[in-house]
């Protein structure tokens, strides 16, 4: 085999490289910590740090969902219009129904599990676009952006749609409440995570991602049905944004225009900062579970200190899907 | 099993007078074929004579334009997109058929995952995928990506997927290609397992010497007509040469005016070394056509590349009109008078130029000439290049690239994908070039072309040049048997 030596050589030193990729997260996470701890001696309480996970929940729900799409080599910028637009129809949809079936948790139920119908519906209509109608995922959820968008803007009439009162009574438990002393929504976020973890990881579904993602003929040649597969990221994103707005609605109890505004911006910097691969083949659940943490590490540790201002936060979440992406670039060409 | 004459054993696959057509251009006329079972039956023919096309049509990743495929004695429809796996029909493409990002495990068995309690069973994929490996005697990790693997060993790994097909009939599209000979000497031991099981195997290869050595019987394939299909004991060298070329010139060139024998050397490359370029050496005079031959792949391109500052040069020097020249990029070669047209810069071509042509005077003049001087027929100016026809966009190429009056031309597959009259008119502007005296190199895999425009001809094969024919040398025959290493320089 002496036509090998080279590629084994490159085999060789490319395998640091691709642990140092998986440590990367976890290495940027405590560092954050240690930076807030630092700054705040409240920073590494409990209290402090679950407060930090479920008030990443939301998003991090999201972006597992992202994960999926990104993977198979697609992208949703649809996600925080959709998010917001269905919290406003689960407003709706209880509200109308607190006449006929009082405050309690018929109304709230039937507008929860309208919630995921409406984002599993809006997720299945890009996937349908980019599928049947054969358009680029970035124009589809371009155009589904500003859709949804103007919905929740109508909807609300320009102004805020408030939960009834007695029916936010009702449903205000599903985010402050626990179990086991557990917060909930860091348990829903928790499972979201590990089922998706598994499916990624452990089914054929998430194998097939990751396969179309990586290269799409040798997906179709592998007799993979890969609109189906495709269609199913985006019906799963849906789900998944149906999911967090029925976790956001009991602790706002309001949605208007500026609900969610730039979510798709922290979900997809998440993905990408856990390592999975923006072009698609490669993704990863924990990464995206530990990307999103690190945002909040970032929103919170900037609460904490004086010297930059919060309101540049958002500024260096998109300094650091530009940056994440480079890095990821830059480790495939050296090889 | 199958007699030498095989009448016993049925065909377990058959095409039978198949035919294809890509649009307008038929690539196989009524081709029969059939395999039988425990039988190697090899392929053999040039490049573009329509192997790749029919082992496609065999396992149903293409549909033949006429005719029928029967399979078990009976007339079916392959289903497409490798779905015809399940009926135990297995194709190993050309082009190799993994996905990067994926292990070898995953890729191994990617469509066919094994399952257990409805997850992944990880471990017995493992478990296979290692054995599998082991049966083909390379120590290939299971867990490896596939991109960190050599080009060689992701043709095992094809293999080996194929193998743990279970299939009945397994067609490979020059599968050692890029394996060395141990690696080949171990895909036929498993060759002849497979063979010893009832597996039917169908093999395309550029290298006669294995074709005689593993097969059965051999197809010759020319032009997308069948040829013969012979036993191959009764093959030899010389024959099968023959077989895959003997055709005849006909008057699509124009006549050759040879350069003048002291015309000066306007391009000397010395020791030339690149990555796919092997110490490669020529000199280019003034007003003459070289032609370069080769498989694809052996380096004929890659030699262009280096020589115009696409691709680093590694060691060797290059002289233009005697003055050595080390280009780092192509807007440097063609301020130095050298430029460099290939098929692809149409893609280039069709983004700059889209629209109406910037309205710049000079440009509109520089079109008109272009358009008189190669015949380009286009609408009007406005229309956009994606637009015109293949023929009509090469020549527009060719008009684009003579607009920068460069001294010498390199051109690589000046005619693919152009009908016939346009090939005749790019011939004879090829031939008007060189007698006004620029210097021209036609890179082609159209053998006829070569014979038909060069003054000289360099063959080239695994990056090296291994012949060099000038006047009566230049034949397809002559050409065949250097590019597939019978005569020449060892390479």
């Amino acid at each position: 085999m002496t036509t090998t030596t080279t590629g084994e050589a490159t085999a060789q030193r490319r395998r640091p490289r691709l642990r140092l990729g998986a440590l990367g997260p976890l290495l940027a996470l405590l560092l954050l910590m240690i930076l807030g701890a630092s700054l705040n001696g409240n920073f590494l309480t409990i209290a402090n740090m679950a407060n930090i996970v479920a008030r990443a929940s939301f998003i991090g729900i999201i972006a597992i969902g992202a994960t999926f799409v990104i993977t198979s080599g697609g992208i949703d910028l649809s996600v925080g219009s959709l998010a917001a637009f269905t919290a406003g129809m689960i407003i709706i949809i209880i509200n109308s129904l607190v006449g006929p079936l009082g405050p309690g948790w018929s109304s709230v139920g039937i507008g929860i599990l309208a919630g995921l119908a409406i984002g599993l519906v809006g997720g299945g209509a890009n996937g349908a676009l980019v599928t049947i109608g054969r358009i680029e995922p970035f124009i589809v959820t371009l155009g589904t952006l500003g859709i949804f968008r103007a919905l929740i803007t109508f909807l609300a009439n320009g102004g805020t749609l408030n939960l009834n009162f007695q029916a936010s009574d009702t449903y205000s438990p599903l985010y402050s409440g626990n179990v086991l002393g557990i917060p909930l929504p860091i348990v829903i976020f928790a499972v979201v995570a590990i089922i998706a973890e598994l499916a990624l990881r452990r089914t054929t579904f998430g194998r097939h991602i990751a396969a179309i993602g990586s290269n799409e003929q040798v997906a179709r040649y592998s007799a993979i049905k890969v609109d189906r597969v495709r269609l199913m990221t985006y019906v799963l994103q849906g789900l998944l944004v149906g999911v967090a707005a029925a976790l956001y609605v009991p602790k706002f109890g309001s949605a208007n225009s500026s609900t969610a505004v730039l979510w798709e911006l922290q979900a997809i910097a998440a993905v990408i900062i856990g390592g999975t691969t923006l072009r698609g083949g490669f993704g990863r659940i924990w990464g995206t579970v530990v990307g999103v943490i690190i945002l909040e590490l970032i929103g919170n540790i900037l609460n904490l200190q004086n010297l930059i201002s919060p309101y540049l936060n958002q500024a260096f979440q998109g300094a650091i899907i530009i940056v994440a992406v480079l890095l990821q670039r830059s480790r495939k060409t050296t090889n | 099993m199958s007699g030498p004459d095989g009448t016993a054993v049925p065909p377990i696959l058959a095409a039978n007078r198949i035919s294809k057509s890509f649009g307008e251009i038929p690539v196989l006329f009524s081709i029969d074929f059939d395999v039988r079972p425990g039988e190697v039956h090899a392929i053999i023919g040039e490049n573009g004579a329509g192997k790749s096309t029919l082992m496609k049509i065999l396992s149903g990743f293409e549909q033949p334009t006429s005719g029928t495929i029967t399979y078990d004695g009976r007339a079916v429809t392959l289903p497409p997109n490798g779905e015809a796996e399940a009926l135990g029909i297995v194709l190993i493409h050309q082009e190799l058929n993994l996905a990067e990002h994926l292990r070898v495990v995953d890729s191994i068995f990617l469509g066919r995952e094994l399952k257990r309690f409805g997850l992944l069973d990880g471990r017995q994929m493992r478990d296979k995928a290692r054995e599998l490996l082991e049966t083909l005697h390379v120590g290939i990790d299971p867990n490896a990506r596939i991109d960190s693997l050599t080009v060689a060993d992701r043709q095992m790994v094809e293999i080996a997927k194929a193998i743990s097909r279970d299939a009945r009939v397994l067609i490979m599209d020059e599968p050692t290609a890029v394996l060395s000979l141990a690696e080949t000497e171990t895909l036929f031991e498993q060759i002849k397992r497979l063979t010893a099981r009832g597996v039917a195997i169908i093999f395309i290869s550029h290298k006669l010497d294995e074709v005689m050595r593993i097969s059965d019987r051999v197809t010759v394939l020319r032009d997308g007509q069948l040829i013969a299909t012979v036993d191959a004991r009764a093959l030899t060298p010389d024959s099968a040469a023959q077989m895959m070329v003997g055709r005849e010139l006909h008057n699509l060139y124009p006549p050759k005016h040879e350069p003048d024998v002291d015309a000066p050397a306007v391009l000397s490359v010395g020791h030339l070394s690149a990555r796919g370029v092997d110490d490669v050496s020529f000199e280019l005079r003034k007003g003459e056509i070289l032609g370069f031959a080769g498989l694809v792949g052996s380096g004929r391109t890659a030699v262009a590349e280096a020589v115009v500052g696409l691709t680093h040069r590694s060691g060797g020097e290059i002289k233009v009109n005697g003055r050595a020249v080390h280009f780092a990029n192509v807007a440097q070669s063609l301020a130095a008078g050298i430029a460099y047209m290939t098929n692809l810069t149409l893609l280039t071509l069709q983004r700059h130029l889209r629209g109406p042509f910037l309205d710049t005077a000079s440009e509109a003049r520089a079109l008109e000439r272009a358009t008189r001087r190669f015949d380009i027929r286009a609408r009007d100016a406005s229309v956009r290049v994606g637009q015109l026809s293949g023929g009509n966009q090469q020549k527009l190429m060719l008009g684009k690239t003579m607009e920068s009056e460069p001294d010498i031309i390199i051109m690589d597959e000046p005619t693919r994908g152009i009908d016939v009259g346009t090939k005749q008119q790019i011939y004879h502007i090829i031939a008007a070039l060189a007698a006004e005296g620029k210097s021209i190199i036609v890179i082609s895999s159209e053998l006829q072309e070569v014979i038909g425009l060069s003054h000289r001809v360099m063959v080239m094969r695994f990056g090296r040049i291994v012949g060099e024919l000038v006047g009566d040398q230049i034949t397809e025959e002559q050409i065949v048997r250097h590019q597939m290493g019978i005569e020449g320089k060892a390479a």
